[in-house]
């Protein structure tokens, strides 16, 4: 879960790692409380989770109050990205010496967190690594022993950092580790950490995402998730709450399958065949009717949707059950959007019995089905 | 030989009165894996299938000496789980669980490699040899005892190319899922070595997916050390779009790393096919002729 750039920089607050003085808005008002106590020039930055947020204008500048306020207000009209801007963030803009970058990551080989800390900073880490590897530094956290103190010497020594400088750096890094382990962050990156023109360091842009699996230890973000202030599309917003794996996709073939890397290969297969999915949604294992009607209804709801695809391989799932799933949500939806049914696996003769008796065709090859789908989506189905 | 369980594997189920962990310990008792008892917390003392149940893996270990262990138990328990059958001597184990937070699966981890213990997972399917023994959840009549290794990132798509393979009649030598999380215990590599030195596995079947650089990694391994026995390659994911988690916790493409493409191209120039289709590798197997 991707936290808001003010719920990042209010947690490196609390780990005592300097920010830039600011302060949240959502309305006029409490633009107007913000804009007299803080010291202009001033950044107004639209609260949004999207990427590439600064150029498609949502982060503005503004050299008095009045122009502070002025922003903020036509900020909080727009929409980035077709996304409405819901709050900003205003701060005083940093006299920039120099920009760095420091952040914490998983390591997926090495089962482990990675620190990876550059003297350039300020666009996304890869261009970084691509553009300028020998500039970028990886530490691998030992899972037993943590990352001290001296960890963070030794790489603010290799940044080119001496005396006070490396002894606030220190403080700096060892603080954003105890942040990243204590919210079960997968990656936290301030990014740039800026080099003031006056010596000093300061987190202007924080980014914290917060493992999903851990969010049961993070009551307080998964709640924000589910009050529906983050950027799901109502059908990622209703899987969630249902428990389904759902992403909302660009095409017009609605998927549902069991298994991530089921569903995955049913997108690719359907790609491959010319057609263009809607979604990938995954019901896991040994999904009920009940479960099965509800992941046709959310796929159903897409207005884009002109046909569907059910591709299921029944190990744990039982097939009979996903055809009681299909004819409950069928019923219920009322709709006459064209299936294609692809049921193999546990109980698979009592699955096609049911749909067949319902005059649903009921495949055996994920290709063919795969084929019969993008056809129907493309010249329709009969 | 076979890799990691044999005919010697006594295993003991953790999690083993709740839904999943009954009805698949059941699965497995039926296609012969000796599991020697169940641990549940507070069930100690009652009976399932004829089998002792255990307050504590200490208790089990006392009385059945077990040496591998397969995990049901509820994410926020998983870890705790696994480091109680790490902690009592056990060396495979095998954690279905899926959802564990990735914090925890680093410790685990840690404490694994320490003990030197094999883990096999989180939300793995498990592995099978097929017809000889299974610590899993796979359905076990689509697969076939044969030559074929397979490794994956995947459960379901590993059953439809499973049972592909099997309609064709190339029978697997053993079958193992590595999990779909961003932290698993084995890697592709690892599994890699496990079956060169298996003089069962003529070919190896590598199922990847969108998400880290296990899969590159492999392709670089293979084309180093020139792999002996000859591998084909899947990968899901050509199709997701980038920052998307795609069920899987581990399956998502950051920024522009993970991506199907990059994992193609860097096994297709280490001299491994990679399959366009899941139906595909059953022919690119059969080309080879093993």
């Amino acid at each position: 879960m991707k936290l808001f750039e003010y719920e990042a920089k209010n947690i490196l607050t609390k780990y005592k790692i300097p920010t830039p003085n600011g302060g949240l808005a959502t309305n006029l008002n409490q633009t107007r409380e913000l804009t007299t106590k803080l010291k202009p020039p001033l950044a107004i930055k639209a609260q949004v989770l999207v990427a590439g947020r600064g150029k498609a204008g949502g982060i503005l500048f503004a050299n008095s109050t009045a122009e502070a306020e002025k922003a903020a207000e036509k900020l909080l009209k727009t929409q980035i990205k077709g996304i409405a801007v819901k709050s900003v963030w205003i701060e005083e803009k940093i006299q920039i010496k120099k920009e760095l970058y420091f952040g914490i990551t998983t390591d997926r080989f090495n089962q482990s967190y990675i620190v990876i800390a550059s003297t350039v900073g300020g666009m996304e880490i890869e261009e970084i690594a691509s553009k300028t590897p020998e500039k970028i530094i990886r530490f691998l956290i030992n899972p037993h022993s943590g990352f001290h103190s001296f960890h963070a010497r030794q790489i603010a020594r290799k940044m080119g950092y001496a005396g006070n400088q490396l002894s606030e750096l220190e403080r700096i890094f060892e603080g954003l580790y105890r942040a990243g382990m204590d919210y079960d962050a997968e990656l936290i990156e301030m990014n740039p950490l800026v080099e003031t023109t006056d010596g000093k360091f300061v987190a202007a842009d924080a980014r914290i995402i917060v493992d999903d699996n851990a969010l049961f230890r993070h009551q307080e973000y998964k709640n924000r998730l589910l009050e529906g202030e983050s950027e799901l599309t109502p059908q990622e917003a209703e899987a969630m709450k249902n428990d389904l794996a759902y992403v909302k996709l660009d095409g017009n073939i609605g998927v549902i399958g069991n298994g991530a890397g089921l569903v995955m290969a049913t997108l690719d297969t359907i790609q491959y065949y010319g057609g263009k999915p809607a979604n990938f949604l995954d019901i896991g294992g040994g999904a009920p009717a009940e479960k099965i009607a509800t992941a046709l209804k959310i796929v159903l709801s897409d207005p884009k949707v002109k046909a569907l695809f059910v591709n299921i391989l029944g190990g744990i799932t039982r097939c009979d059950e996903v055809a009681r799933g299909i004819l409950e949500a069928k019923a219920k939806v009322g709709t006459t959007k064209p299936m294609v049914i692809r049921l193999v696996g546990t109980n698979e003769e009592e699955g096609k019995r049911i749909l067949t008796e319902a005059h649903i065709h009921v495949l055996e090859s994920m290709e063919e089905a795969a084929q019969r789908v993008v056809e129907i989506s493309k010249y329709g189905g009969k | 030989m076979v890799v990691i369980i044999d005919e010697k594997t006594r295993a003991i189920v953790q999690g083993i009165t709740g839904a999943q962990g009954s009805f698949h310990t059941k699965l497995m008792l039926e296609y012969g894996t000796k599991i020697v008892a169940g641990v549940t917390p507070g069930k100690g003392g009652t009976k399932i299938y004829d089998l002792p149940v255990y307050d504590t893996v200490e208790e089990a270990q006392e009385k059945h000496s077990a040496n591998a262990s397969i995990i049901f138990v509820p994410a926020p328990f998983a870890a705790d789980a696994a480091l109680e059958a790490l902690e009592n001597g056990i060396k495979t184990i095998v954690i279905i669980t899926e959802h564990i937070p990735i914090k925890d699966a680093v410790n685990v981890m840690a404490h694994a490699k320490k003990v030197g213990a094999t883990i096999i997972g989180p939300n793995t399917p498990g592995i099978i040899t097929p017809e000889k023994s299974k610590l899993g959840i796979m359905p076990a009549h689509i697969f076939k005892f044969g030559s074929i290794g397979i490794v994956s990132r995947s459960g379901t798509l590993t059953y439809e190319i499973a049972a592909s393979l099997t309609r064709k009649n190339l029978g697997q030598s053993t079958c193992l899922g590595l999990g779909g999380d961003p932290i698993t215990g084995l890697n592709f590599i690892d599994t890699l070595k496990m079956f060169e030195k298996d003089t069962q596995t003529k070919a190896v079947v590598l199922i990847g997916e969108i998400g880290g650089n296990l899969e590159e990694l492999a392709a670089e391994y293979i084309m180093r050390e020139k792999y002996p026995k000859p591998v084909i390659a899947f990968i899901a994911g050509r199709s997701a779009p980038p920052g998307k988690r795609m069920g899987h916790a581990g399956a998502i493409i950051m920024g522009k790393a993970g991506t199907a493409e990059s994992k193609i191209e860097k096994f297709q120039s280490a001299g491994v096919k990679v399959a366009e289709k899941p139906g595909d590798v059953a022919e690119l197997l059969a080309k080879l002729a093993i």
